[in-house]
C-alpha cells in the first residue's frame, strides 16, 4: 500500500505540456453538519465553484410503507411520526383525515380545533428549527439556540396534551388520543403573547443581519416554473411567489374557516425566489400560525375531545389522496384499501423528497457555500426524504 | 535583549556577578518559560471566558460543575480529555508534514510573544524591527495550516488549507497597511518606542491622532486581524457548516489542541499588537491611573479586544470566499491606501 499522497520522488511527476486540471469530486455526507441528517451529496467541483450535485438518499430507509401494508389501520399512525419527526403532528393529521374521509367519519368540533391548534403549534416548531439551523448553516451560531429556547415551551405544551415530546401519536381516526388537560388553553394563549415579540428578536439578530443578507439573497434562486415542474411545494415554492398553500386551496380540518394570510416571496432583498425568500417565508408563516391558534383557541368548544372510535375498524373498499400542508409542503397519503383490517397500501407523496430534487436543478455554478445555504433553505428532513 | 536583561538586573541584583553567558541564559530561559506559561494560561482562561460568554449570549450558563465557580476548572479537565486522547494520523495521510503541521502553527504564535511590550522594562526583546518581525513570524502560520491541510489528505482539509492560504495571505496588506500609517507618523518600528512615543493621556494614544484618520486605520487593522485569526466573521478555513472541520478535520488529540492553542495565542498577540500600535500600550489612560503597573493596563486593553473578537464570533454569520476577497481588495485595501496618502499630506502640509 502506497505509504502517503505524495509520488515517492518528484522526478516521477510527469510535467505536462500545458498544465492540466480537472474537477474533483467530493463526498458531501452522510456525515457532514450540515446536510441535515444522513443526506449524501455527490459533488463535482472546480476550486469553490460547483459542477454538479447529485443527492443520494436511503441511507435512513424504515420501509416505511411496506410496514403499513402489515399492521392495522391505527398502527400505522405511529409510523407517521417518524416520517417527519420534527411535525409529526401535521404527518398524524394527514393520514388520519385520510381514513376519516374514507369512512365518512365525523369529527366533534373540539376535536377539529384542537387538531389545528397543535398543527400550527408544530408548524411554528417545526419552521424554528427549519430558522435557527439555517442561521447555524451561514456560520451563526447564536440565534440556533435562542430558537430552540422558544420551540422548548412548545414541546411542554405538547408534552401535556400527548404525553411526548418529539412523536405524539396524539391525532386519532374520529378524533384525538386525549382532551386537552385544564388549563391548556391559557398556557397557549400565554405562549403566543411570549412568542410574536420573540419573532422580531430573530430579525434583529438573523434576518436583517448585512453578512446574512449578502450571503442568502439571490442565492439558489429557483424559478417558479422550475419549481413547479419538480414538484416543490410548502414555504419553498411560495418563496419564488408561487400562491399554493393547501390550507386555503384544497382545505381540510377546519381550516377554511380561518382568516389568514398565505405568505409568498416577494424578492425584498434580492430575486423572486432566492433562498432568502424562502427563509422569510418561513419566519412570516409563523406569524401566521399564531393566528390561527389565537381563532382557534377563542371558539373552542367545550366537550370531550377523545376519540371514540373502536381500535379494529374497517375501512371501506376504495383508494383516495389525501394532501395536507405540512410545514414542508404538501404531503399526500395514497391509500388503498381492499376493506380489511389492514391497508392494502398507504403511499407517501413526501414534500421533502420532491423538493429536494430541485436541488440538481439550480445547484451548478454556485459556491460550495452557496449550496450549504440552498439544502439549509429546502428545509428537507431525511426521515421524510427516505420514508 | 538589553531592556530585559536590565529589568531582570534590577529585580535580582546578583545576577551581574555571574558570568555573561550564564546570565544571558538564564534570563532567556526564565522569560521563554514565563510567556509559555503566560500562553498556556491565556489559553485556558480564554477557553473558559469564550464558552461562558458564548453562553450568556444565548440564554444559557455553560460550564457550571467543574471546579465549583462557574465551572473555572472546565478548561484544565478539557485540557486533560485531549492530552489523554488517542492521537489518530490517517492511513493515507503525510506523516512527516501531518505532525509538523500543529508545531509550525504553535511555534509561530509563541514567537510573536518575543517583541511584545508588557511594560517599559519587560520586553523580551526589544527589536528595532519589532511590528516587522512579528507581523513576518505571524504569517509563518499559514505554512503551518497549509501543511496540515493537505498532509491529513482529505479533500475538506485541502478546502480549508487553500482558504486559510488565500485569506490569510491576502489580510496581511491591510494590515501591514493599516500599521504604516501610525509608523510614518511614529518613525520607528521597535515595539517599546512606539508606545513611549505615545505617553501622556488617552489623547495622545495614536488611536486619536490625526483624528479620525489613524481610529479608521485602527478599525481597519483589527477587522483584517480578524481574518488574519480565522475568527468569525472570517471563519472560513475551518467554517465547521461547510467544511465539517476545514484544516484541521483529521486532527485529534493534542496535536489538535495544538492548532486550538495556536490559535487563542493568535488572538492574543493581533489584540496586543492593536493595543501597542494604537491604545497606547502600557501607559494608563490618564495621569491619576498611573499607580496601577503597567502589565495589567496591558493585558487588560489586550483582554478587551479579545473580548470583542468573541462578541464578534458568537453574533455574526459567516461570509463567503468571494466576499471575503472583495471586503480585502475592495474595501480594506484602498481605505488604508487613502488614509497613508492623507497621512502623507498631513505631515507634508
Amino acid at each position: 500500500m502506497k505509504k502517503s499522497n505524495i509520488p515517492e520522488s518528484q522526478f516521477e511527476l510527469q510535467v505536462p505540456e500545458s498544465l492540466k486540471t480537472e474537477e474533483m469530486t467530493i463526498s458531501m455526507g452522510p456525515q457532514h453538519p450540515s446536510t441535515h441528517g444522513v443526506l449524501q451529496v455527490i459533488l463535482k467541483t472546480d476550486g469553490e465553484i460547483i459542477n454538479s450535485a447529485k443527492p443520494q438518499i436511503g441511507y435512513l430507509h424504515r420501509c416505511f410503507e411496506k410496514h403499513a401494508e402489515n399492521i392495522t389501520w391505527h398502527q400505522v399512525i405511529p409510523f407517521t411520526d417518524r416520517l417527519d419527526y420534527i411535525a409529526s403532528m401535521n404527518n398524524n393529521l394527514g393520514y388520519v383525515i385520510g381514513i376519516e374521509r374514507m369512512m365518512n367519519l365525523e369529527v366533534n368540533e373540539r376535536a377539529e380545533h384542537l387538531r389545528v391548534v397543535v398543527s400550527e403549534l408544530n408548524r411554528i416548531a417545526s419552521h424554528l428549527i427549519a430558522l435557527g439551523t439555517y442561521g447555524l448553516d451561514i456560520g451563526a451560531f447564536t440565534p440556533f439556540l435562542y430558537v430552540f429556547r422558544d420551540r422548548e415551551k412548545i414541546l411542554d405544551l405538547f408534552e401535556e396534551i400527548s404525553g411526548a415530546r418529539l412523536l405524539y401519536n396524539y391525532i386519532w381516526v374520529g378524533g384525538v388520543a386525549y382532551d386537552a388537560p385544564e388549563g391548556w388553553r391559557e398556557k397557549v394563549l400565554e405562549f403566543c403573547d411570549y412568542f410574536e415579540p420573540k419573532i422580531k428578536e430573530y430579525n434583529d439578530i438573523l434576518t436583517y443581519n448585512k453578512i446574512f443578507i449578502e450571503r442568502t439573497a439571490n442565492v439558489g434562486v429557483i424559478p417558479a416554473e422550475v419549481g413547479i415542474s419538480y414538484g416543490v411545494s410548502g414555504p419553498s415554492l411560495r418563496g419564488s411567489g408561487v400562491n399554493f398553500d393547501l390550507r386555503k386551496d384544497d382545505p381540510y380540518s377546519i381550516y377554511d374557516r380561518f382568516d389568514f394570510n398565505v405568505v409568498v416571496g416577494k424578492g425584498e432583498m434580492g430575486t423572486v425566489g432566492d433562498t432568502w425568500d424562502r427563509y422569510w417565508v418561513r419566519v412570516d408563516e409563523m406569524v401566521e400560525s399564531v393566528k390561527i391558534i389565537r381563532q382557534a383557541l377563542e371558539n373552542l368548544p367545550e366537550g370531550d375531545a377523545k376519540e371514540t372510535v373502536p381500535r379494529n375498524i374497517k375501512v371501506p373498499a376504495g383508494e383516495y389522496y389525501m394532501r395536507t400542508e405540512t410545514p414542508r409542503g404538501e404531503l399526500g397519503f395514497y391509500i388503498i384499501s381492499d376493506g380489511s383490517k389492514m391497508p392494502n397500501r398507504v403511499k407517501v407523496r413526501s414534500p421533502a423528497f420532491c423538493n429536494l430534487s430541485v436541488l440538481q436543478a439550480i445547484a451548478p455554478g454556485v459556491m460550495i457555500a452557496d449550496l450549504v445555504a440552498i439544502i439549509g433553505s429546502l428545509d428537507i428532513v431525511l426521515g421524510e426524504v427516505d420514508r | 535583549m538589553e531592556p530585559l536583561f536590565q529589568f531582570f538586573n534590577n529585580l535580582f541584583p546578583f545576577i551581574s556577578d555571574w558570568p555573561e553567558w550564564l546570565a544571558h541564559t538564564v534570563v532567556g530561559v526564565v522569560t521563554v518559560l514565563l510567556l509559555f506559561g503566560f500562553v498556556a494560561l491565556f489559553a485556558l482562561f480564554a477557553i473558559w471566558l469564550e464558552r461562558k460568554i458564548s453562553a450568556h449570549m444565548q440564554d444559557r450558563l455553560g460550564p457550571m460543575e467543574v471546579g465549583g465557580w462557574h465551572g473555572w476548572a472546565q478548561p484544565i479537565a478539557d485540557a486533560i480529555k485531549l492530552l489523554v486522547k488517542e492521537d489518530i494520523i490517517p492511513a493515507m495521510a503525510d506523516r512527516t508534514l501531518f505532525k509538523l503541521a500543529p508545531v509550525i502553527v504553535f511555534t509561530a504564535a509563541l514567537a510573536g510573544f518575543a517583541v511584545l511590550p508588557w511594560s517599559q522594562d519587560f520586553i523580551p526583546a526589544d527589536l528595532n524591527v519589532g511590528l516587522l518581525y512579528i507581523l513576518s513570524v505571524s504569517s509563518f502560520a499559514v505554512i503551518g495550516l497549509l501543511m496540515g491541510g493537505w498532509a491529513s489528505n482529505n479533500k475538506w482539509s485541502l478546502y480549508g488549507a487553500m482558504r486559510a492560504a488565500s485569506q490569510m495571505i491576502s489580510y496581511e496588506i491591510p494590515v501591514a497597511l493599516a500599521l504604516l500609517a501610525v509608523i510614518m507618523n511614529a518613525g520607528t518600528m521597535s515595539m517599546r518606542h512606539l508606545v513611549i512615543a505615545q505617553s501622556g493621556n488617552i489623547l495622545d494614544w495614536n488611536v486619536f491622532n490625526f483624528f479620525p484618520l489613524t481610529a479608521v486605520a485602527f478599525f481597519i487593522y483589527f477587522v483584517a486581524s480578524l481574518a488574519e485569526v480565522n475568527r468569525t466573521p472570517f471563519d472560513l478555513p475551518e467554517g465547521e457548516s461547510e467544511l465539517v472541520g476545514g484544516f484541521h478535520t483529521e486532527y485529534s488529540s493534542m496535536r489538535f489542541a495544538f492548532f486550538f492553542l495556536g490559535e487563542y495565542a493568535n488572538m492574543y498577540i493581533v489584540s496586543a499588537i492593536a493595543t501597542t500600535v494604537f491604545l497606547g500600550g502600557w501607559l494608563a489612560p490618564f495621569e491619576a491611573l498611573n499607580f496601577i503597573p503597567g502589565p495589567i493596563w496591558f493585558v487588560g486593553k489586550a483582554m478587551t479586544l479579545v473580548f470583542i473578537q468573541m462578541w464578534l464570533r458568537w453574533t455574526l454569520p459567516r461570509l463567503r470566499v468571494d466576499q471575503l476577497m472583495y471586503t480585502c481588495w475592495k474595501v480594506l485595501t484602498p481605505f488604508s491606501f487613502a488614509i497613508i496618502l492623507l497621512i502623507g499630506l498631513w505631515k507634508v502640509l
